[in-house]
């Protein structure tokens, strides 16, 4: 029969000791996250509505809704992710099925790597140097080509990891007998290696556009500005994209900090929306995994 | 084989293949592009500044008629807010990891891993603002202090930032330790905690590093957040509650007032480079590191 002794009493002891205290690690950061989610959405609600999104800003943005900053968010980040997530996934496709293991292979990995650790304000300055002076889309001035530019090529390196980490999970067997019945590398990855990763490509994808709609610095300097009074609704609001446009981030960061006047509620609001449509985003790519992986074969 | 295939196959597969290759290669002509064009900004201003100067001078102040152009308070700045969200950050960051990985079940797993990629995704400008209109009244009436946005509010918010990627680096880093380590310690009759601490965390150690690292990395480079609330003051922090300013802080608040080919925005495109050459000197260490174990 077994019986505690003392050492086995003090090391289950600490052993609960241990699990209460990472648990508590664990829940540190649960607990915070959904406060201050759940105090913004409090705050901001009474002003959310169908019409506070659907009306453009008005008074320098200080009343009204917020439509024109989240068009001029839909429009930077959709034409970033439209550049960068073929080049993203085609590079990741060069590393993982094309590239030999040779020096050049692991210098262009080490500038993913590097590029995806640039942080978001010197992306910004890239920006300002590259397309705004360089290439000089509209004149030296900002434009939405060029934020757009400066956020496709932050984001390409994470597009380029994801997609690389969901290719390499595809089994080399599948690949093996694909060329053993005689098609080419490029039937291969066209047939096989792509249809069985697509979730994982997919995902990584989805994932840019809630980073890529809360990026503040990068599109300051390139592409957005505080306020701009726009009269026409509907979904084409600037028409071309050598324009500036207003942004929700950019919006709540001028809203708190330089436009006086506007009501105590409304940066809530719009941070809660921003909060809202990270949360659908990371949701939908959830939707996405789940639904793609059940149709996994192996 | 390849010989029989029709011509028109074989050219729309050279074609595919350069169009690849050339995705593959622009990465590297992004991270040369990113310096190049930054540097290409801010280079003259080294013709008119002093390099030693501008790396360790306490003044900046760029637009008087005798400007000063020292980042040294910028530098601390950056490095004690960094400091103090790490001190923060890696305990609890770790830990999570531990937890995560060692000791809970697998539905608790899935659910916060799921909390934890959803706190990753907040955006920054949200976190400042949080900072602001949050954390500032907080701070003040909690601790009592006058100045609600400071070095502490900054740390606060860098650190709930920077631990998601400490957890899921982390985590990864636990997982790859081979299962037949913990199954040798549960014969030996270890308990649970006397695994991780005595086999797994040894284990693990280089992992855990690069998690560390890559956190550092996020807070180094983080923007608006610190922008909004270490109240943006330019000085040595001599307490906890000091309002601070940062590298990257001066780079978005002051960029937008200066006018191109000055020496205020060339200076500005300065502390990109210096930016850029930290974090990755950051990012390759972490790089080597994790190689590290995949070698092992």
């Amino acid at each position: 029969m077994f019986t505690a002794t003392p050492q086995v009493r003090r090391k289950a002891r600490t052993e609960a000791a241990a699990r209460t205290f990472f648990a508590l690690m664990a829940a540190a950061m649960v607990v915070p996250l959904l406060a201050i989610v759940g105090y913004v959405v409090y705050r901001g609600w009474p002003v959310l509505s169908w019409t506070f999104l659907t009306t453009n800003p008005t008074h320098g943005g200080t009343q009204g809704g917020i439509w024109s900053a989240l068009v001029g968010t839909i429009y930077v980040v959709f034409l970033s992710l439209a550049i960068s997530a073929p080049i993203g996934v085609l590079a990741a496709v060069y590393l993982n099925e094309y590239a030999k293991d040779t020096w050049f292979t692991r210098v262009v990995n080490l500038a993913v790597v590097n590029l995806a650790g640039v942080p978001s304000i010197v992306h910004g300055l890239f920006g300002v140097g590259a397309f705004v002076y360089f290439l000089n889309v509209n004149g030296g001035k900002k434009s939405i080509l060029a934020a757009a530019l400066t956020l496709a090529v932050m984001t390409l390196p994470v597009i380029v990891a994801s997609t690389k980490e969901a290719l390499a999970s595809v089994p080399v067997a599948f690949r093996e007998a694909c060329w053993n019945v005689g098609a080419t590398r490029w039937q291969t990855i066209r047939r096989i290696v792509l249809p069985n990763s697509i979730s994982g490509i997919l995902t990584g994808v989805i994932l840019q556009v809630s980073r890529t709609a809360g990026e503040t610095a990068p599109v300051m300097l390139t592409g957005v500005t505080t306020w701009k009074m726009i009269e026409q609704t509907g979904l084409f609001l600037y028409h071309p994209i050598t324009d500036q446009c207003m942004a929700l981030s950019m919006h709540l960061y001028y809203i708190q900090t330089q436009a006086s006047g506007a009501p105590k509620a409304l940066p809530f609001a719009i941070a809660a929306v921003l909060i809202g449509a990270v949360l659908v985003v990371n949701a939908a790519s959830i939707a996405v995994r789940v639904a793609l992986r059940s149709r996994r074969k192996w | 084989m390849a010989e029989r295939r029709n011509g028109m196959e074989m050219v729309a597969e050279k074609a595919i293949e350069l169009l690849i290759r050339i995705c593959g290669i622009s990465a590297i002509v992004f991270v040369f592009g990113i310096f190049f064009f930054v540097f290409r900004e801010g280079a003259p201003a080294l013709a008119k500044i002093d390099l030693g100067e501008f790396l360790t001078g306490g003044k900046w102040i760029p637009t008087s008629h005798q400007p000063r152009y020292g980042v040294g308070a910028l530098i601390v700045g950056t490095l004690s807010v960094t400091a103090v969200a790490m001190a923060i950050a890696v305990p609890f960051g770790l830990g999570a990891a531990v937890f995560v990985s060692e000791f809970c079940g697998r539905r608790t797993r899935e659910t916060l891993k799921i909390v934890i990629e959803l706190l990753a995704a907040i955006p920054s400008v949200v976190w400042g603002f949080i900072g602001l209109s949050v954390m500032s009244p907080l701070l003040i009436h909690g601790f009592h202090v006058p100045v609600g946005v400071n070095l502490f509010n900054g740390a606060i918010l860098l650190a709930l930032m920077s631990v998601p990627i400490m957890v899921s680096i982390g985590e990864d880093a636990l997982k790859a330790v081979p299962d037949s380590y913990r199954e040798a310690a549960l014969a030996l009759g270890a308990t649970r905690w006397q695994t991780v601490w005595r086999v797994l965390v040894p284990a693990a150690r280089n992992g855990l590093l690069a998690a560390v690292l890559l956190g550092v990395g996020r807070a180094i480079g983080e923007t608006m957040a610190v922008l909004m609330a270490t109240g943006h003051s330019i000085r040595i922090p001599e307490t906890l509650f000091d309002p601070v300013c940062t590298l990257t802080a001066t780079i978005a608040a002051e960029l937008g007032e200066t006018s191109k080919g000055s020496t205020h925005y060339q200076v500005l495109f300065l502390i990109g480079v210096l930016l850029f050459s930290i974090t990755f000197v950051v990012n390759l260490a972490a790089d080597l590191v994790v190689k590290g174990i995949r070698k092992r």
